[in-house]
């Protein structure tokens, strides 16, 4: 038997929500245990979603607590971050103080902070430890966003008066001076290459950040350092902190500009230095983060998928089920169409129902996530729509093979069905 | 108008053919009661599923209201039943858990009728089929044998069709409530609709104006009766 028009549906949509409805409210207990599925799916890619952009989101804070809006110049050819570990910083010597002094003058630029990095071996009167000996600026705390808990920071006259005075970390202090009360510990001598030093002050603890402990630093003026630990005019960095993060590739260009025309370099692909940027940093690590959530999403996008399966499977049952209904539907003049929509009908308002309710309920478990583990979460708005869209997909799709075996069937067959 | 000329139908069950109606020709005309009576096997459901455009024939012609009905494709076979035949079941075939007005509007769903019309026709069709109008909202699981095959009546007559086709109508119901069901389809003749009744029990066949007696695929007796 060749169809030989185009078949129509002949079904109002008023009237297909109406049989719908009554479709799926006439076995609650099923359609709720099968809506199941998809709640438990969609909720799941919610909740590891919001959990992943939380966790996203903490590690952004976290990197700009580091210094807010801040550049760092690096000596040495432009590499690709995270291959300069170190490699070329202190040996390729190309970066000096009056660099860092003539880029104060740039527009957008707030603070300049040129630093020199060495291992060294501290001795106090007690005890002694390893640890990075910083030559800094008076500007360093502000550009790093790091404050002295106890005693001060050395002040412009101590950097260029060579003073022997230091600033150290919690985590040396603890060290050097452990069980000594804080309080006495400024005033103290330590000795770093054998030279005396005065602690002045302590630094705030800022925590392991997993991008360097700065808690375990200690802090000399630069140009102590550069007598008498570097030997060198040359510094490890200039760290620059940016007016605001609007400016920070304009500076970007001034500083590179300005750099290349003081080291008279005209091609500046053979730069001597590399400018890094601290959101740069942060997309990085936001990729990192965003790759984890991903993952997490797609392990919850597999429960998701068993969801649909059941779905599917639930409406083969009704569609056997059902065989005399549908065979009545037929003989009463329903087209093929009509009964193929219907099914699908069905299986989309059970997926989207269930979209619904998963939505609330990964609401509700990310914000309990929250609540009781103290884990940001970020339930987006892109992660809502496209979970309701993904449930609606998947009535579709799963739904589609039941509704045209619904509407394939013969319907004296169908009504004979026992 | 119903008119059949040489109605054949094969079934193939792989190399063997097996021919379930022989070439019928028979004439019914508009207002008729006939029953097609005729034993398990006679071909007599065959017959039914063919005036009722559920299936076409192998060969012949089959022409309903002037319009040849054999050679339609799944789709216009549809639409003839919706607009010219109603069904009613031996099992009734009603929509559990939906009401009584419900099961009557149901054809007219696929008619594209708006809800408050359907349920207005439904209602009057109930009335037809002389079904008590205080269960009109009743659910149909709850009700009795015979009051389901009413309600499957008037769900045959919503459409207003031009063939009724009852196929063992009372088989499924004691002998006092089939009584009442075949009266209620003499009343709906007396109105003037076209019924085709399709059974194997004499007593029930002698209820129709004409019986088409059916052995073996083949009409061995068509005689009227009343």
């Amino acid at each position: 038997m060749a169809e030989t028009s185009i078949p129509k549906t002949t079904i109002k949509v008023v009237d297909l929500i109406e049989e719908t409805f009554s479709a799926v409210s006439s076995n609650k207990t099923r359609s709720g245990l099968t809506m199941l599925g998809i709640i438990i799916g969609i909720a799941s890619v919610i909740a590891m979603v919001a959990i992943g952009t939380g966790a996203q989101s903490s590690i952004e804070a976290r990197i700009s607590s580091l210094g807010a809006n801040l550049l760092t110049v690096q000596p040495g050819a432009p590499r690709t971050f995270g291959s300069t570990v170190n490699a070329g910083r202190g040996n390729a010597q190309t970066l000096t103080k009056d660099d860092a002094t003539s880029l104060t003058s740039l527009s957008g630029v707030k603070a300049v902070s040129p630093e020199s990095t060495n291992r060294e071996q501290i001795v106090s009167s007690t005890s002694n430890t390893n640890t990075s000996v910083i030559g800094a600026v008076s500007a360093y705390p502000e550009v790093h966003n790091m404050s002295v808990d106890q005693g001060l920071w050395f002040t412009d006259s101590q950097v260029s008066g060579f003073a022997k005075v230091a600033v150290i970390g919690p985590t040396v202090q603890g060290d050097l001076f452990n069980g000594t009360a804080t309080s006495t510990v400024i005033g103290q001598n330590i000795r770093i290459n054998g030279l005396p030093f005065t602690i002045i002050g302590i630094t705030a603890s800022k925590g392991g950040s997993g991008f360097g402990n700065t808690d375990n630093n200690i802090y000399i003026p630069l140009s102590t350092a550069q007598q008498f630990i570097t030997g060198s005019v040359y510094v490890g960095s200039i760290s620059i902190e940016a007016a605001s993060q609007g400016v920070m590739d304009t500076v970007t260009t001034e500083v590179t500009n300005a750099l290349l025309a003081r080291h008279k370099i005209t091609d500046p692909t053979k730069a001597d230095f590399n400018i890094i940027n601290q959101a740069d940093i942060a997309s990085t690590a936001s990729s990192v983060t965003g790759t984890f959530t991903a993952l997490l999403a797609a392990v919850a996008g597999i429960s998701l998928v068993v969801g649909g399966i059941g779905i599917m499977n639930m409406m083969l049952t009704t569609v056997t089920e059902r065989t005399r209904e549908i065979g009545l539907r037929k003989a009463i003049g329903a087209q093929r169409t009509d009964i193929t929509t219907q099914f699908l009908a069905e299986a989309v308002v059970l997926t989207v129902l269930g979209g619904i309710i998963g939505i609330m309920l990964g609401w509700l478990v990310s914000w309990g996530v929250t609540r009781f583990f103290a884990i940001t979460t970020q339930v987006s708005v892109n992660s809502i729509l496209l979970a309701f869209g993904v449930s609606a997909g998947i009535g579709i799709l799963f739904g589609y093979y039941p509704a045209v075996r619904a509407s394939k069937l013969n319907p004296i067959e169908a009504l004979r069905y026992e | 108008m119903i008119e059949c000329k040489d109605i054949k139908k094969e079934y193939k069950t792989g190399d063997e053919t097996t021919q379930v109606l022989k070439g019928l020709t028979f004439t019914i005309n508009d207002g008729e009661y006939v029953a097609i009576m005729g034993p398990s096997g006679s071909g007599k459901s065959t017959l039914m599923h063919i005036l009722g455009a559920l299936d076409t024939p192998t060969s012949g012609t089959y022409f309903l209201d002037g319009k040849d009905v054999s050679k339609l494709g799944d789709h216009e076979l549809a639409d003839i039943r919706k607009e010219k035949v109603g069904f009613v079941f031996q099992a009734f075939n009603l929509l559990p858990r939906a009401t009584v007005v419900r099961n009557v509007a149901l054809p007219l769903v696929y008619a594209g009728v708006p809800k408050q019309e359907r349920e207005k026709i439904a209602k009057k069709a109930l009335i037809q089929a002389g079904f008590d109008e205080a269960r009109f909202n009743h659910l149909s699981n709850q009700l009795s044998g015979g009051q389901m095959q009413r309600v499957a009546i008037a769900r045959a007559l919503v459409n207003n069709p031009s063939l009724l086709l009852a196929d063992e109508p009372t088989g499924n119901l004691d002998t006092k409530t089939g009584e009442i069901v075949l009266q209620t389809f003499e009343k709906l003749n007396e109105q003037g609709h076209t019924i085709i009744l399709i059974t194997h029990e004499e007593d029930v066949a002698k209820h129709a104006r004409r019986i088409i007696h059916i052995k073996d695929g083949e009409i061995i007796k068509d005689e009227k009766i009343k």
